[in-house]
């Protein structure tokens, strides 16, 4: 008796194909935004495709690794510090950018044989007090004159005009390979390793999941994410200044877009950082209510709704946009198997 | 000289660090919670009791008597309204919910009270500077010597308290199982709402002695926190007396960092927060014993 003889595993369904088509038309689309969009709407969604690469790494970390960072921001100001320093150096300055990015990267590794040990609260404060002493060090070199920060000089050589487009593709491509770099992790032999993890470590060790090497490669990605992130804000707002790219307040804003979006979700982090956008747009001015209400969100949204928006949304409705699960589905005559079975 | 001298001051700020640190450790311990928000806490403490001396003009010694129950309240609630809900739903999201919390508490504080530094200083006469001499032309302050004798006292109630009291005694059972005391008749919720309110009670001193020895502001709240993490992870997280171990290694560190260079301060106790990280994973029973393992088995 085989009661699963007329069930089947599906990965692919109508929508997620349509979804997966229209994301690729929206990336053309916006791939040749600069021709028609005009120059503050391109300078706002870049820093939009920059809060959507921080909250998809944050996620990655948080949602499918189970690592809690309080302290992301180390890299996002190691990023735009090496691009400073890389260009100080002679380096152009977008070649500088990307490679500040792999440089941050690689110095997640030795990082990680610190932290990654760690668990839950330990491994976030952890992380935060690393971004301390990064901070710290950072501030040693003596062109970035301490607090006063330093300015990426060598991307003067560009006028406006250009700096802005070319700033706007780097952080459009920047967004989609860190999205697509997550994407296919998620679907490969790896990313069920990592969602093992994240459901139960011991269980996952004990299962022949190698643990170690799955949370070193999602802190690595996550490192470099975030660093070019923060090397992308420097192309965009041009100063670096270690006290507002070392600032903790980046570890509030991934949380929430995170928390608020829905965690452990690969739509998630891109919706929360939709709202956040959206929020900032509103009440950015509003300075320190702005933050309270950001707070007041994360910790709402943690002991009420912890899935998040998108968390809800897919566990009423069982829409999956994306094929990054596996969904059991019953084929005619068979036992209904319900959307409830619906594996992430 | 200035050796020993630096010893004695790395020492007695070690005092201020358990202090601020023990209440970090002892929920850690019994509930196995990080607050977050545990920073932020103290700087309300003190924000509280220089309202007090400020407005009305009492002492903050004196104050405490309306702020050390004010802060046994807010644990109550805390651990009611927050930690026990956050921990329920596993390990990961209380540091999500006291994160937020954090966040929340410094930019209100910054909303109600303004960038400005406030010190309590100024409201207890000379005892922030007075000092004496101890012999060999070495000099302690006074209020220095006073926090650490109050750290000590302080582990030292706690210590009494949960050995020999029956309260005690069930706190330590709940920290061990939550559900088997329930067998026994023990309320765990309750003994957690009373540990949270003792924690509390001790950020409250802790508000008391930084707002004594340094200014404040309402964004200090995170750099306190991570004071009293680092001293707790070096000193053995969950372990009392070692958290006052944890405090003088972290205060010796950072007095010699900072005789060395003026960022040394906070760098030396970070990297020895971190050595000590890296030797407790690699050098750690654990390690031996799987190292042991390996060679005999």
């Amino acid at each position: 008796m085989d009661v699963h003889s007329n069930l089947s595993i599906q990965r692919w369904t109508n929508l997620s194909l349509g979804v997966t088509i229209a994301v690729a038309g929206l990336f053309a689309l916006l791939a040749v935004g600069p021709v028609f969009l005009p120059g503050n709407i391109l300078d706002k969604l870049t820093v939009l495709f920059i809060y959507v690469c921080l909250a998809a790494m944050w996620n990655a970390l948080a949602g499918y690794g189970g690592m809690i960072s309080a302290g992301q921001q180390a890299f996002f100001g190691l990023g735009g510090y090496l691009a400073i320093r890389l260009s100080e150096w002679g380096i152009w300055p977008y070649p500088a950018l990307i490679a500040a990015a792999l440089l941050a990267g690689l110095s997640a590794l030795p990082i990680s044989a610190i932290v990654l040990r760690l668990r839950a609260g330990e491994f976030a404060i952890g992380m935060w007090i690393i971004a301390e002493c990064i901070r710290l060090l950072v501030n040693l070199d003596p062109i970035i004159q301490g607090d006063t920060g330093r300015s990426l000089i060598a991307l003067s050589a560009f006028d406006a005009a250009e700096r802005r487009i070319f700033t706007y593709w780097l952080a459009l491509a920047a967004m989609g390979i860190m999205l697509g770099v997550i994407f296919l992790l998620l679907r490969s032999r790896l990313g069920s390793s990592i969602q093992a993890i994240r459901d139960d470590e011991e269980a996952a060790a004990s299962v022949g999941v190698r643990v170690s090497t799955a949370k070193r490669i999602i802190f690595v990605i996550a490192a470099v994410g975030c660093a070019l992130a923060g090397a992308l804000w420097l192309a965009t707002f041009t100063t670096f200044q270690p006290r507002s790219f070392f600032g903790i307040q980046w570890s509030a804003y991934m949380i929430f877009m995170v928390l608020v979006g829905g965690i452990g979700r690969f739509e998630g982090p891109i919706l929360g950082a939709i709202i956040f956008f959206l929020i900032e747009l509103w009440l950015g001015s509003a300075g320190v209510w702005y933050l309270i209400v950001l707070g007041f969100s994360a910790l709402l949204f943690s002991l009420f709704l912890p899935k998040g928006i998108w968390g809800y949304i897919e566990d009423r409705f069982h829409v999956l946009l994306l094929p990054v699960g596996y969904r059991l589905q019953a084929s005619a005559g068979g036992p209904a198997a319900g959307p409830r079975e619906a594996l992430r | 000289m200035s050796f020993l001298s630096a010893v004695i001051d790395g020492v007695l700020l070690g005092g201020y660090y358990a202090m601020v640190a023990c209440g970090l450790s002892f929920m850690f311990g019994i509930m196995k919670i990080i607050n977050l928000a545990h920073g932020s806490l103290a700087i309300l403490a003190a924000f509280m009791l220089w309202m007090i001396a400020e407005k009305l003009g009492y002492d903050p010694f004196l104050a405490l008597i309306v702020v050390v129950p004010a802060m046994a309240c807010l644990g109550w609630l805390l651990q009611r309204a927050v930690l026990e809900r956050s921990a329920r739903s596993g390990e990961l999201v209380p540091i999500l919910s006291t994160f937020g919390l954090a966040i929340v508490m410094e930019n209100s504080l910054f909303e109600y009270f303004g960038a400005d530094t406030r010190s309590l200083a100024p409201y207890v006469g000379s005892l922030s500077y007075d000092s004496f001499e101890i012999g060999g032309g070495l000099y302690v302050g006074e209020l220095a010597v006073l926090t650490f004798a109050v750290a000590i006292l302080l582990l030292g109630g706690l210590q009494l308290f949960l050995t020999y009291t029956p309260l005690g005694c069930a706190i330590r059972a709940t920290a061990e199982d939550p559900d088997t005391v329930e067998l026994v008749g023990v309320n765990s919720r309750f003994v957690n709402a009373v540990a949270a309110a003792i924690a509390l009670v001790t950020v409250g001193l802790a508000g008391l002695f930084l707002g004594l020895r340094s200014s404040f502001d309402p964004y200090v709240g995170s750099m306190q926190l991570i004071f009293a993490f680092e001293a707790a992870v070096i000193g053995g997280a969950g372990s009392l007396w070692g958290t006052l171990a944890g405090g003088v290694v972290l205060g010796i560190a950072q007095t010699f960092g900072a005789h060395v260079h003026p960022q040394g301060f906070l760098l030396a106790g970070h990297g020895v927060f971190l050595l000590v990280l890296v030797a407790r994973q690699y050098f750690s029973g654990h390690y031996l014993r799987a190292f042991l393992k390996s060679k005999l088995g």
